[in-house]
């Protein structure tokens, strides 16, 4: 078991695992304060909305997708969420309601995508740009305020001393874990990506697995935006602008090629994680916010390079 | 006159051996077959001699002198060309531009590329190798045998002095072989050295001088092909000896499994066959007559535009491959490269791919069954890896062969519809599959087969319909089932 594990390891997250660790190491080092429980929790925390988005890009990049619409997505479903408990609706309810139209918004570009055949990026730019536009129209370009207390209990309540999202998140890369691995889905999702075609003549339902995971894409950006709505206590109409670039970061940081078929839950919370420790140790580390995004770019390269050197050479 | 030579050649892939201290020479203006069943080591060896890899250990000597090559580019400026076993062509672009990939700067105009002259080149190009299409063509419209042919001519743009032939004629039809082997004649009289690899022992003996065997990575024997007997190169090969080349087996067909009425789709009109239990029905013609159409018709992949097709008595509408699984007809198809496996994949994976949802409880994938299922088929089919767990890009091309047959074979059809299913397979991996078919055929199944390997077709079917220009031409069987009536039907005419 510990050999498989070692293996796995060495075939798909090297370079990323190798990277978290040296990140860890060197801020445990450079500042006292990063490597306590409750600095650690924050990491955790933090990176809690960005790894939801990108387990279901994940899904997503595997079929040789794209999503560019979950930071909308994400947006428009929290809106839809806060507005809703103004008047009063069931938190849980409003959840609820506010998961489906994410799954709406997912089988809209997976609709296209699939049955339309049109190019994932050029279909999720233009929702990305729709469901903004409706986010606006429907708050009026206005933050929605005054959410329900025991809502923001979900966003920033702690059970067993772990925040709740944290919690979530977990739950999530669990059950995510186990469909990509252990159902027939995501063997099939996997073959997608490998050859369309070949899954295809094999009577993969190509299409309606391309459908799923861009469904799976949106209901996880909805989730991700009721997080934050609850952490912020109001939802945003500009919430989660450039969001999905950072989960496709962390999915690409994670060794998950973008040509589909190739990669691993695993290594996008890798991917997910060095993110969030990087943005953490600078700020710890009191780096001029100008710095940070140079500093972090750079980081990003150097991990990837890491990851790539193993396939080069025979 | 030059000589190459490789001495005392080894290599290990992940710790396994796959050639060990292997020798090979050949001289210019000299034919040599390299034979082996599939996985000997063939491609390997070869892909050495380019550079593709590099040996653990052994030398490359040109004219006595030890040579250095890392690179493909270092295999270039030496005048070594391969033709590859597995074709390396880009789809998405035109023939010509296919010729122009990494050779940029011979078409080159102040940075700019020359086209006039690209494609003038290149139809001279063509026209050598007789394939009739537009140079401006994108190659995903090109059959895989037209593919085939701008891949050997890709390898004749270059000035080579030794030229390697990895299973060049698999996807050839017999004239374009034809005009192959002329082609192998004039490069030898111009004294290029040639190393040609094959299954097909017939063709040995029509243009090579001498056969090199290899057996599990290691040599066993050079013999003058003058000197030799298809006989002999087969034991030689498979270490025993082969009673019957198409151990055809008689049997009394049962009921009807498979009934098509008028077919017509974009491709082929009008066509009408029958296929019984307990039958092994051949499906022939020259190339683009339509013969793998009809297989895409009656497995779902193309759409009918009028016809029936009646399965035990029931008519099928099929809408997709999916469908056609489920009614039990399934399709080995031709291409196993783009349609028949998911190359990064694992064998365990690939075998498992079309039958998945019986290898699962509640959405989840029984991993055992699935185990089991591969351990299955790699035993029954003999296919030849060290593990469940190897990716079948690094199979063999006759083992990756196997493991599209045996993912087929493991969804337990009622009719298996074989397109070219020996192609690049070794003579004793042929047996097996000619056994297996004889086996579904003994259970009751119906095989319908569709080969360009004329003796194999005559030889293995109970009957033979015949296609000519999107048509059935007609039926031969019994005594009628010679290669000279085969070929009247299959050029137009009458029995
Ligand atoms: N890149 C690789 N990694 C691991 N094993 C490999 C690799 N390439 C080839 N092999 C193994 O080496 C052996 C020889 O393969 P090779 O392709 O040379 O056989 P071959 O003689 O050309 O067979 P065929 O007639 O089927 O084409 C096979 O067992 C194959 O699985
Ligand atoms: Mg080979």
């Amino acid at each position: 078991m510990m050999q498989r594990i070692i293996n796995t390891i060495k075939r798909y997250h090297l370079g990323p695992l190798i990277g978290l660790v040296i990140l860890i190491f060197i801020l445990s080092f450079a500042t006292a304060k990063f490597f306590t429980f409750g600095n650690l929790r924050n990491v955790a925390l933090q990176i809690s909305v960005n790894a939801l988005i990108a387990v279901g890009m994940t899904f997503v990049i595997l079929t040789a997708g794209i999503d560019l619409s979950v930071g909308s997505t994400l947006a428009l479903s929290a809106a839809i969420a806060a507005q809703l408990m103004v008047g009063h609706i069931n938190p849980w309810l409003a959840g609820g309601a506010a998961l489906f139209v994410g799954g709406l918004a997912g089988a809209l570009n997976g609709v296209f995508v699939a049955y339309a055949g049109l190019a994932p990026f050029i279909v999720t730019l233009g929702t990305m740009t729709l469901f903004r536009g409706l986010t606006e129209i429907y708050t009026n370009g206005m933050p929605i305020f005054n959410l329900p207390r025991g809502f923001a209990g979900f966003g920033t309540g702690t059970f067993l001393a772990i925040p709740i999202p944290v919690w979530v998140m977990a739950l999530v890369f669990v059950a995510a874990w186990v469909v990509l691995y252990r159902t027939t889905a995501g063997r099939r999702i996997y073959a997608i990506g490998g050859n369309e075609r070949v899954a295809f003549l094999a009577g993969v339902p190509v299409k309606r697995y391309l459908v799923g995971v861009y469904v799976v894409s949106g209901i996880l950006a909805s989730l991700a935006g009721i997080i934050l709505a609850s952490r912020l206590g109001s939802a945003e109409p500009t919430a989660g602008v450039g969001y999905e670039l950072d989960a496709i970061t962390a999915v690409v940081l994670g060794g998950t090629s973008l040509m589909g078929g190739e990669g691993t839950l695993i290594g996008t919370l890798i991917g997910a994680l060095i993110l969030g420790t990087i943005d953490n140790g600078l700020n710890l580390l009191n780096v001029n916010s100008f710095y940070q995004d140079a500093v972090k770019g750079l980081i990003i390269l150097a991990a990837i390079m890491l990851d790539r050197k193993k396939s080069a050479g025979r | 006159m030059a000589q190459l030579e490789m001495e005392g050649i080894s290599k290990a892939f992940s710790g396994v051996k796959v050639l060990e201290n292997v020798n090979f020479q050949v001289d210019s203006g000299e034919v040599v077959a390299l034979l082996g069943e599939n996985g000997a080591g063939k491609s390997t060896l070869m892909k050495i001699l380019t550079g593709v890899y590099t040996a653990d250990e052994g030398q490359i000597l040109i004219d006595g002198e030890a040579v250095v090559v890392r690179t493909i580019r270092d295999a270039q400026d030496l005048g070594l060309g391969m033709i590859y076993q597995e074709l390396n062509l880009f789809g998405n672009l035109s023939v010509a531009e296919n010729f122009l990939v990494g050779r940029e700067d011979k078409f080159k105009t102040l940075g700019f590329v020359n086209y006039p002259l690209l494609y003038e080149k290149v139809s001279a190009t063509m026209e050598t190798l007789n394939l009739n299409r537009n140079p401006k063509e994108r190659l995903v419209n090109l059959s895989v045998g037209e593919q085939q042919l701008v891949e050997i001519g890709k390898a004749l743009q270059q000035d080579v002095r030794f030229l390697i032939m990895d299973e060049p004629t698999s996807a050839l039809s017999k004239a374009e072989t034809d005009r192959l082997f002329e082609i192998v004649h004039a490069l030898k009289a111009k004294g290029v050295g040639i190393i040609y690899i094959s299954h097909r022992l017939e063709e040995l003996f029509r243009v090579a001088d001498r056969v090199t065997v290899l057996r599990d990575g290691r040599f066993i024997a050079t013999v003058r092909t003058e000197e030799t007997t298809e006989r002999e190169l087969v034991s030689l090969m498979v270490g025993r000896d082969i009673e019957d080349r198409y151990p055809h087996e008689q049997s009394t067909p049962g009921e009807s499994i498979l009934r098509a009425e008028k077919l017509k789709t974009s491709a082929i009109r009008d066509v009408s066959l029958e296929i019984r239990g307990g039958e092994i029905v051949g499906l022939g013609g020259l190339m683009g007559s339509g013969r793998t159409e009809v297989a895409r018709a009656l497995s779902g992949i193309d759409s009918l535009q009028s016809g029936k097709i009646v399965m035990e008595g029931r008519i099928l509408h099929l809408r997709s491959p999916a469908s056609a699984i489920r009614s039990g007809i399934v399709l080995v198809t031709e291409d196993r490269k783009n349609e028949g496996l998911l190359l990064p994949f694992t064998i365990r994976e690939n075998l498992a791919l079309p039958t998945l949802s019986h290898r699962s409880r509640l959405g989840l994938v029984r991993r055992q069954d699935e185990r089991k299922n591969a351990e299955e088929w790699v035993g029954k089919l003999r296919i030849k890896t060290h593990s469940m767990e190897q990716a079948t890009e690094n199979l063999s091309g006759g083992n990756q062969q196997k493991v599209v047959i045996g993912k087929w074979l493991a969804c337990k059809p009622k009719l298996l519809i074989l397109d070219e299913p020996t192609r690049g397979i070794d003579v004793g991996a042929k047996q097996e599959i000619y056994q297996l078919m004889n086996q579904l055929k003994l259970e009751g199944k119906a095989v319908l087969m569709i080969s360009s390997d004329l003796p194999e077709l005559l030889g293995m079917s109970d009957r033979v319909y015949v296609m000519h220009e999107g048509t059935v031409r007609g039926e031969l069987q019994g005594r009628e089932m010679q290669q000279e009536a085969f070929m009247r039907l299959a050029t137009g005419g009458e029995v």
